[in-house]
Parts: structure tokens; sequence; C-alpha cells
């Protein structure tokens, strides 16, 4: 808990102004435009600054803005993290298994539904770095060091044909790959 | 009050048995046909005797109160979890057995993707980073010091009635098909304050959104929305959040496709693009005809839905409340039509609770069902004039390779045995 001290009497200051900017116009779309105002006048500002070494450990986004981490890995070294770790949900071949959830194979093309996968279908292929580290394996998430993610990554690629096994994959070679179906997407958020 | 007395009020507005809707207005009751039904009503007579639990006294009070145990089958359903992953899954509000138009915390839907973690809120952090003038780091303790909005709006997941883009009409009840939306008082902090406090350097566009769960959920939503009406919501209905909803802290994105207001939020990051996460690309985005794909189809579209008489139900002749809900991610909802002859004709729907911005709106109209076969069906416009789209038209604009957004008219087949299914029309 904090003391009070003079930032926190400013504070409650401004939560005086904005509860009565609230009360005064409950479900009014202006509420946010009076929120703005007050904000002008006096913010809380009750968070703690801190320094982006801090939080890195924290911070998983991997994207073309926020950097992949240091390491590397190749498929033919992912082979067995992948055997071991991944197969038993999504089939030695990553065509499917239990999780019912396919990592390879499927054309966006085909005349019937086509199938979704990371071959077929996702757009950028730091989005895998970004998932499996975050994300899998589904038992254990979070369980797998950078290099591994590198290497199980490799993997997966390799099993979709988009690289060939001994292919170093790291944070610059990752974001180079160009995914079959990179060119598919509408942002709607644009439109 | 006696049935002649209702009876004699009833007033054809639309085709099959659709009547006036100033029907039971006013007289503080919604009552079911099997409510009203005389035989009933007589049976009844010989039982008005004073009842056991008026003669002895009951438990005192308790520290958190429960539904009824007669009611106690109104829940949600979670389906059977696939043992490798028991975290995964969705369960559906039941929205056939509520009425009103705000859901109770222990049945509002949930959908997570690698289960619901056990945040003890003295250890949470809320971190805002990337494009600003200084990175921040929230305690739950902190944030319960700032001054907060309620807002009640619904939270939709955008694969609620999915399964309606399939070929043949799926069976099942309205919360099995269309379960994936609730709504609630959410009460929280402006997003923009907490961004401001940061400083937003001017060539951030969007912002990234992690939760604190096993599958640290991200999605990127573009900035513009998110000084705009987003909360970073720490009460649902007056209450701490459920775990289930993201406690201590989730984002409340309003008229958007659920999986944005990210539970359990932990990290905030702004940035000049989207981060491309696996649910912003791999899921959440439908495949056109043309196998181009729409991502960042963010806004939930205008929609209704009969939630009585509904799937599985089985009906008497009689007069019924055809009841449902309506709601749009664009605004408020300006009017709700209903039909019983399959579209044929239209009648407007009584609005019961008053439609708030991005809120669920109840509807009512009163029907007679005489026992021939009925298509009920409802179609909502909303406060934009964008008017609620059949299942054809739907369909001719995505295709039916989509999966998600399906917010087309829906219909419930009443057959000459009373038995209610779900049909395409
Ligand atoms: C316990 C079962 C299980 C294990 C083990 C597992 N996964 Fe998964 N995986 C899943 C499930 C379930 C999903 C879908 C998750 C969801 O819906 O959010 C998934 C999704 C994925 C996806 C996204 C697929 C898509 O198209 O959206 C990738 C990629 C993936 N897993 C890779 C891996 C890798 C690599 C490993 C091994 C390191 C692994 N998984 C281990 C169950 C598992």
């Amino acid at each position: 808990m904090r003391m009070f001290n003079g930032k926190t009497e400013r504070s409650l200051q401004f939560l005086f102004r904005l509860s009565a900017a609230a009360l005064s116009c409950a479900v009014s779309p202006i509420v946010s435009a009076q929120i703005d105002s007050a904000e002008t006048l006096l913010s809380p500002n009750l968070g703690t600054i801190v320094e982006q070494q801090e939080i890195e450990a924290l911070d998983l986004i991997a994207s073309a803005e926020s950097p992949l981490p240091v390491g590397s890995g190749s498929a033919f070294q992912g082979r067995e993290i992948y055997a071991n770790q991944c197969a038993a949900c999504h089939g030695a071949d990553g065509k499917g298994g239990a999780a019912n959830q396919p990592l390879v194979g499927g054309n966006i093309q085909s005349a019937d539904r086509p199938l979704r996968t990371v071959g077929s279908f996702w757009p950028h292929a730091t989005t895998l770095f970004d998932f499996v580290r975050r994300a899998m394996p589904a038992n254990a998430p979070k369980s797998l060091s950078d290099t591994e993610v590198y290497q199980v990554v490799a993997y997966v690629l390799y099993m979709n044909g988009l690289i060939d096994q001994y292919k170093i994959i790291d944070a610059d070679s990752l974001a180079g790959i160009k995914m079959p179906n990179s060119d598919g997407f509408i942002d709607m958020s644009a439109q | 009050m006696t049935i002649d007395k209702l009876e004699t009020a009833e007033e054809s507005v639309a085709g099959n048995g659709l009547l006036s809707r100033r029907l039971l207005l006013g007289l503080g009751i919604s009552g079911t046909a099997a409510a009203l039904s005389p035989n009933l009503l007589a049976a009844e007579a010989s039982r008005f005797n004073i009842p056991s639990w008026s003669k002895q006294p009951g438990p005192g009070p308790s520290a958190y109160g429960q539904p009824s145990p007669f009611v106690a089958d109104i829940q949600r359903d979670p389906g059977r979890a696939n043992p490798l992953y028991p975290g995964g899954g969705a369960s559906r509000t039941p929205l056939h057995a509520l009425r009103g138009t705000l859901t109770p915390n222990g049945l509002h839907f949930e959908r997570h993707h690698a289960g619901v973690p056990a945040i003890d809120p003295a250890e949470h952090k809320l971190i805002i980073n990337g494009l600003v003038d200084r990175a921040l780091a929230f305690s739950y303790d902190d944030l319960l010091r700032y001054p907060m909005v309620s807002r009640i709006q619904f939270l939709e997941c955008s694969g609620n009635s999915g399964a309606l883009f399939g070929a043949t009409p799926p069976q099942g009840t309205a919360q099995s098909i269309n379960g994936l939306v609730s709504c609630a008082e959410w009460t929280g902090i402006p997003l923009s304050v907490l961004l401001n406090e940061a400083g937003i350097d001017p060539t951030a566009r969007w912002l990234s959104c992690v939760g604190a769960d096993a599958a640290s959920m991200g999605r990127s939503i573009p900035l513009d929305k998110a000084l705009d009406d987003v909360l970073v919501a720490l009460f649902q209905n007056g209450e701490p959040l459920r775990p289930e909803q993201g406690f201590p802290l989730r984002l409340f994105v309003p008229g958007w496709e659920g999986n944005v207001s990210v539970k359990w939020l932990t990290q905030l990051k702004l940035a000049r693009e989207p981060s491309q996460f696996r649910d912003e690309t791999s899921k959440y985005t439908d495949t056109l005809a043309d196998r181009k794909s729409l991502q960042f189809s963010f806004p939930m579209g205008v929609k209704s839905i009969i939630t009585s008489p509904s799937g599985k139900m089985q009906l008497q002749p009689g007069l019924y409340q055809i009841e449902g809900l309506a709601w749009s991610g664009a605004g408020r909802i300006a009017k709700v039509e209903v039909s019983a002859d399959g579209g044929a004709s239209w009648a407007p729907a009584h609005i019961d609770a008053q439609s708030g911005d991005k809120s669920l709106a109840r509807f009512r109209v009163p029907w007679r069902y005489s026992g021939a076969p009925a298509q009920l069906i409802s179609r909502a416009t909303d406060s934009e004039g964008k008017l609620q789209p059949t299942r054809d038209a739907l369909l001719a604009e995505v295709g039916s390779l989509a999966f998600y957004h399906f917010n087309a008219q829906q219909c419930w087949a009443v057959d000459n045995k009373g038995e209610v299914s779900n049909a395409y029309v």
C-alpha cells in the first residue's frame, strides 16, 4: 500500500471530479469526453516506472516490430523435441492427432473447404515462434528454452516443406521466410 | 383478472397468430400458456393450503447466496473436455432460461484457450510498454484506487452461432446454438487514462494486449479504439470479476468480438503494427469464397435471437410470449420485428428492456400457437439503420467457408406436435 502524500491528495481531487462527471451523465456518450478533460487536469499516476530490462522476461511478443530473442535452431535439431513434446497431440507427421489441430498440409485454393494450417494459411512465420513460446506444448506451456522453440519451429516449417532440415532458423531468417498465404488477408480494420 | 378478459384483448398483427404487443403490457406479468391455462388453475385450487415452508423457519442468512435448488438445472454447458488439454473449450449461457438483460456472473459464457488461471491479485501486474514515454507497472491495489466508470454492455464470442454456417441446420437449444453471448455491468478504468499516464508516442497505432493465462492470450487492437471506449475492467455486476471472466482484471472492448476483451490482462504494448498473434491470423479470421481471409473484423454485427420458444421446447396450443434478445456492436437496438410465418409477414416487437449502447435489448411479441406449423424468426435493426441479414444474404456476402461473425436471422420451426427445432428458411 502507498502512503498518503502530496501526489495522492491531488489524485483524490481527480477522483472527485471524474465521479461527478460520470454521475451527471450516466450512460451518455459524452462521458468519455468529460473523462478526457478531467484527465488533462490531473491523472492519478499510481503506476511505477519500470525499465524495459526489468520486464523482458514477461514480454513474450515476437513480431516484425518486437524483436525475437537470441538463439537459433534447425529442423534436424527439432525433430526429437517434436517427437517427445508435440507429436502426442499433433500427430507424428503434424497432420492431426489427439488435439484435432493439424499443423501441416492443406491448400487454401482447394475446391472444398480448405484445411487451414501453419503451412497453408499462416501469413507470418514469426507468429509460429510467438505462439509456440507462449502457449505450447499445451500441457506445459513456456517449458521450452528459446533455443528449443527455434528448433521445433524449424521442424514445423520443415514438415510443411517450407525449409530444408539444415536451415538455421533465428530472428533474422525466420522473419525472412515468405509464407505461402502471406498475401491472403484483408485488414478489415482499415476498411 | 380472468383468462376471458385477456383473450378478448387479442388483436392479430401479423400472420400465423402474432398478436398486438399491447397484449399483457402493463399487467406486470409475462405469463406462458402453461401458467395461464384454466385447467391448471382449477387443479391448483384444491391445493390452496398453507404450504409446509410457511410453518417452519428456514435456514438463516448465508455468506454467499446460491440459486434455489428448484432452478439448479439452469446452468452453463461446459461440455466434455479433451483430457489432453482440459483447459480448452467453452461453456454457454442458458439464454432460454433467463429473463431481463443482465447475465448472472456464474452463468456468463466462457471461452478459454488454456483454462482459468488461479491468480493471486497481490502478485498480479499490469505492464504498459512499447511506444510510450515511460513503461509503467500497476498492481491490483494501484488500480483499485483509480476512479472507475460502469457500463452495461454485451460480450459475444465471434464464434457464437457459427454452426449456423453449416449446410444442415444444427439441432440444439438457444443455449447450445447461440449461448456465447452475455451481458453485464462492467466497472473499470478507462484505458485511455492509463495509456496517457504512460505517455503515448505519436507513431503508435496499435495496442497488443496479453493475458496471464497459460495461453498468454494475445490480441492487437487499433489504438483509436483503445482510446475511445475500452475499459480495464475489475468488476462485473458489482463484484470483483469471476476467475473465468479474467480476475483480477480484463480488457473490455465494447461491441467487438469477445476474444479481444483479453482476460487476466497483464501486458499492454503500444506499437506501430499489430503483433499478428496466432489468434488474429490462424483463428478469428474468416475465409471468403475467393480464398482471401478477413482479418481484424472486430465489430459484432446487428443480431437478434428468439430465446423462447426455442429449440427442444415442447408447446401446447395456446398463448405464448415470443421472447428474445437483440444487440449490435454498432450501438443501440432501434427496432425488432418478429415473424411466425417464416418471414412472409412481420410484427413489431415490444422492447421490454431499454436498449443501451452496445447492450442487450429484450423483446417480446404475444403469439397464439394454434397447433398448426409455424416458423418463428426475429430480425433487429440497430441505431445505425442496419438490418440483421437473412442467412442467404449473409452467405452471399461472406460465403460458406466462414465460421465467425454469424449474425443472420435464425428460425425456430414449430411443428404440428408442438416440437421446436432449428430450421433454415
Ligand atoms: C497436450 C496437447 C498438446 C501438445 C503436447 C502440444 N500441443 Fe500444440 N496445440 C494443442 C491444442 C489443443 C491447440 C489449440 C489451442 C487453442 O485452441 O487455443 C494447439 C495449437 C497449436 C498450434 C496452432 C495451430 C493453428 O493452426 O492455430 C501450434 C503451431 C502448435 N500447437 C504447436 C505445438 C508444438 C510445436 C508443440 C510441441 C512443442 C505442441 N504444439 C504441443 C495441443 C497440444
